[in-house]
């Protein structure tokens, strides 16, 4: 089973959302990148940009496939993880700490209680991650 | 909805021991990964990989009207082959473009084996029954349910091969085989692959595959033998340039726009496209199969549009990242005026014109024995 830490918030698309101060750190999750295989691109928007919740914000390519990311939560991106696009491996080795993608200051808090528990998420992957 | 159930190899169960990921393909349950692509990838490059590539169809012809039948319907000069003689070939319909790319195996002196891609065996089978029906003394027989077929390929893959053959396996050349017991089990070992490393495809009865495919892992361990799926198959290929049937060529390119005009030897006599061959090659293609690298990071795939300032002007049918390249690459089809090395052109990549070039291929370097 995929590590699913308790102290972060999840999409039903498999990114991970996890709060710090009035910000909120966005990737994608163990299980996701297991599903991924090794990941060689990855497209990301850049600092200032808007994104929106439920909505796609850039592109994780595997070797085999491309996927779209979906954002956790509406915002402006203020940090963008740059290593990604020299590390993309960085995703399969470290997905919840140094494969981080963006840092989104938030527009809404209503958005953050439509999230996944860790309990929630881990209910979902079990059934086959749809 | 296609309900038709996945057929499975003589190795399934191999594979699901081993813990692969398992995933259809071309009507087949077939292992995509192990451990990781870009690492059995670079296996199969440093040390030695096997494949599971049973799911390919093998049909034999045989009595005295064979050659005649291969004859007619291959590109290729089927006469130029010796018994023990391998070529790479093309089956055409009338107007150039392809059925299959296949290898014509001389098992004898009026007979021959022929390897076919995995998803075309029906549609082949139906081609070559049909399309010789007039040739006299030619009995077709289809092998592949049969047949299993290992690929052992990588620079140690000579060595694995030769320490459970009781054949002299370094005397092959490359295109050659030979029949010897592997690890006790009959098969046909040739030296033939498609990585761009050496290496070795081995044809064994379905029922002794599975034996094969442990002795050859027991064996390895001392090699660094990994399992290679699916999914490298392609990477590896790719970096070579390999054309993959369904993705770079089918019924809707001919061979000599597919880069395969030296497989097409109009001179032997008549054969099934060869009319509609020789006008494109007197007129000259209008597109090529060219490889590209991005320039910009970005990964270009399979139905991308290719353009020059702007136009369209190609597609690209594979690409993916080259593992043992470091790049992005891919190959595609572009007017001909812009197939040269180092040409400029942009893929388009979701909706955005994404700079590429024209490069020299294979993008690796061929690592196959050439014959000596």
């Amino acid at each position: 089973m995929a590590n699913v830490p308790k102290d972060l918030k999840y999409t039903r698309e498999h990114e991970w959302a996890k709060p710090e101060g009035d910000r909120v750190r966005v990737g994608i999750t163990a299980y996701a990148q297991e599903q991924l295989g090794d990941v060689v691109f990855v497209e990301l928007p850049k600092v200032g940009a808007k994104v929106t919740a439920s909505k796609n914000f850039g592109v994780v390519e595997s070797v085999k496939a491309v996927s779209d990311l979906f954002a956790p939560i509406s915002g402006e991106v203020v940090e963008v993880n740059g290593e990604l696009a020299q590390k993309p491996e960085t995703v399969n080795q470290d997905p919840y700490g140094q494969g981080w993608m963006l840092v989104v200051k938030p527009s809404s808090k209503a958005e953050w209680d439509q999230l996944l528990t860790a309990p929630q998420y881990e209910e979902l992957i079990a059934q086959g991650g749809h | 909805m296609n309900t038709t159930p996945l057929r499975r190899t003589p190795l399934y169960h191999e594979h699901v021991a081993a813990g692969a990921r398992m995933v259809p393909f071309g009507g087949w349950e077939m292992p995509v990964q192990y451990t990781g692509i870009i690492e059995e990838h670079r296996t199969v490059r440093s040390a030695v990989g096997l494949f599971d590539v049973s799911h390919m169809g093998e049909f034999e012809v045989e009595g005295p009207g064979a050659l005649a039948a291969l004859q007619y319907l291959t590109t290729n000069d089927v006469a130029s082959l010796q018994v023990g003689q391998i070529q790479y070939s093309v089956l055409c319909y009338d107007n150039g473009t392809i059925v299959d790319d296949l290898t014509v195996y001389r098992m004898g002196d009026e007979r021959y084996m022929i390897t076919v891609n995995a998803g075309n065996i029906d549609k082949d089978w139906a081609h070559v029954t049909k399309s010789t029906e007039h040739v006299k003394d030619a009995r077709w027989r289809n092998a592949s349910e049969g047949t299993g077929l290992i690929a052992v390929q990588g620079p140690k893959a000579e060595a694995l091969v030769g320490r459970l053959a009781d054949r002299d396996v370094p005397a092959i050349g490359y295109y050659r085989f030979v029949r010897g017991n592997v690890g006790e089990v009959p098969t046909v070992i040739s030296r033939t692959g498609y990585t761009g490393e050496d290496g070795f495809e081995l044809y064994a009865p379905a029922d002794r595959t599975a034996r094969l495919w442990k002795a050859l892992v027991d064996a390895g361990r001392a090699d660094g033998v990994a399992l290679i799926g699916l999914g490298a198959r392609d990477t590896l290929r790719l970096e070579m340039k390999y054309a993959l049937y369904g993705n770079d060529i089918d019924e809707t390119t001919n061979a000599l726009e597919a880069g395969l005009g030296w497989v097409v030897k109009p001179a032997k006599g008549e054969f099934i496209g060869r009319d509609a061959l020789e006008k494109i090659r007197a007129e000259g293609v209008r597109r090529r199969l060219v490889g590209i690298e991005m320039v910009d990071k970005a990964v270009a795939r399979h139905g991308y549009p290719v353009k020059k300032d702007g136009r369209a002007v190609g597609l690209v049918t594979s690409g993916s990242y080259g593992p043992s390249v470091d790049k992005y690459i891919a190959i595609a089809y572009v007017e001909t005026a812009l197939a040269p090395v180092g040409t400029a052109l942009e893929v388009e990549i979701r909706g955005q014109g994404k700079a590429a070039q024209v490069v020299r291929t294979p993008f690796y370097p061929s690592k196959v024995k050439k014959a000596g």
